[in-house]
């Protein structure tokens, strides 16, 4: 249930943090581009999560309680993907360090036997964030290899983003369960394929690797930084004034 | 007096099926789309398998909702089961349905989808489903819905859409 809710709260927490975009990306293309990127995240967390309130019998849960109902200390997502919007850049920073993690994650799903119905997910998953990780490297390119101010911008946004990295890999209980059994892929070989891949964009964006320093953690264990709370309160408003509201 | 039997029930709902159409693509019928899998007998009655295009595909309700209508004509107890798996793919979308695309000024998918530069557009031409001319550029790999890419024709210099090769 804990490696399920992990998945199912990355993409739910990214798909809200995009979806504010929309109406206020620089371009219309992006605005669409950002927010079909938050439909496919919807869509995975929805297949996620229902999966994950499946497995206790005893106390079944849809996806829409789990997303909507449980406090901000039961969500298990890295504290990457719940930091803030920024500007553009801060956004495909994000997007772009996330992307190449959660392919490198949902490959391995989609080819383990451990959990079948977790596998059929990723599958559908991982030609999505094939195409999401496609266009967040051809930003982060645009930008670095473009003028000196958006070189200097997205660089920054890197920086800034880099120290919500290391949990990606920081593999906890639930991860080394999980890469045993099999579900899971061993982190330590994902972080070098991952390091592979953020290399050779950065590179060809003439950015700068920053140099790993202290990272936050806390997201796995439900320890968030502020910025989840304000977001979940926005998300969660309707069905917690109005419980089983429909339309 | 209707046949009941098994295979003439599965015969009668597929029949009936080919005419629930795409909520986004109108003129494509789900079965042209490949979103229908499969129509079977089991347990004492009819069960429609469809699949989403993309996960977070909002038709893929619809379609759900359409396909049950449109069976309970026939099977009252008729019933739908969404898969994932196998993942669906452009590579079923029918010939046909292709050919109705481009009819309809939205460029079709090219090639196959285990090809990994079509899927993201590299290097590849997608030709202007309006005038044919194969100087086309990519405006944006995303659309009006997860399943579209945005082209403009650089020949007539209208825009369009590209079914994106998935
Ligand atoms: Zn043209």
């Amino acid at each position: 249930m804990h490696a399920l809710l992990r998945l199912g709260d990355d993409a739910l927490v990214l798909a809200q943090r995009l979806g504010e975009w929309c109406g206020h990306a620089p371009a219309l293309e992006e605005d669409i581009a950002l927010t079909n990127i938050a439909l496919d995240l919807i869509g995975q967390t929805q297949s996620y999560l229902t999966l994950a309130g499946s497995l206790d019998p005893d106390a079944p849960k849809t996806d829409d309680e789990l997303a909507f109902l449980r406090s901000e200390s039961e969500f298990k997502n890295l504290l990457l993907v719940e930091q803030s919007n920024g500007h553009f850049g801060d956004t495909i920073a994000r997007q772009f360090l996330f992307d190449q993690y959660a392919l490198l994650r949902a490959e391995h799903l989609a080819q383990q036997t451990f959990d079948l119905d977790a596998a059929a997910i990723a599958a559908k998953a991982v030609k999505e964030i094939r195409y999401h990780a496609a266009h967040s490297s051809k930003w982060i390119i645009r930008l670095g290899d473009g003028t000196s101010e958006s070189h200097s911008r997205i660089q920054k946004s890197i920086d800034d983003l880099w120290a919500f990295t290391g949990e990606m890999f920081a593999a906890d209980d639930v991860d080394i369960a999980g890469s045993i059994a099999g579900l899971l892929p061993d982190l330590s070989a994902l972080k070098t394929q991952w390091d592979v891949e953020i290399d050779r964009v950065l590179v060809e964006a003439t950015l700068i690797r920053p140099k790993d320093g202290a990272m936050k953690t806390g997201g796995r264990t439900g320890v968030h930084t502020e910025e989840l709370g304000t977001m979940l309160a926005e998300m969660q408003i309707l069905p917690r004034t109005h419980p089983g509201a429909s339309w | 007096m209707i046949d009941r039997s098994p295979s003439s029930l599965v015969k009668a709902v597929s029949r009936q099926l080919q005419d629930v159409m795409d909520p986004e693509l109108t003129f494509l019928s789900v079965t042209d789309m490949g979103i229908l899998r499969d129509v079977k007998f089991e347990n004492g009655h009819i069960v429609c398998v469809i699949t989403p295009t993309y996960s977070g595909c909002p038709a893929t309700e619809v379609i759900s909702e359409d396909v049950l209508k449109a069976a309970r004509e026939i099977d009252p107890d008729a019933e739908v089961e969404v898969v994932l798996s196998p993942a669906w793919t452009t590579d079923w979308i029918s010939l046909e349905a292709r050919e109705k695309m481009t009819a309809n000024g939205i460029a079709p998918p090219e090639g196959s989808s285990h090809d990994k530069a079509f899927l993201t557009g590299d290097g590849h031409t997608i030709p202007c489903p309006i005038c044919k001319s194969k100087e086309t550029k990519l405006i944006s790999p995303f659309g009006s819905t997860p399943c579209k890419a945005s082209f403009t024709c650089n020949a007539c210099l209208e825009p369009f859409e590209h079914f994106k090769c998935f």
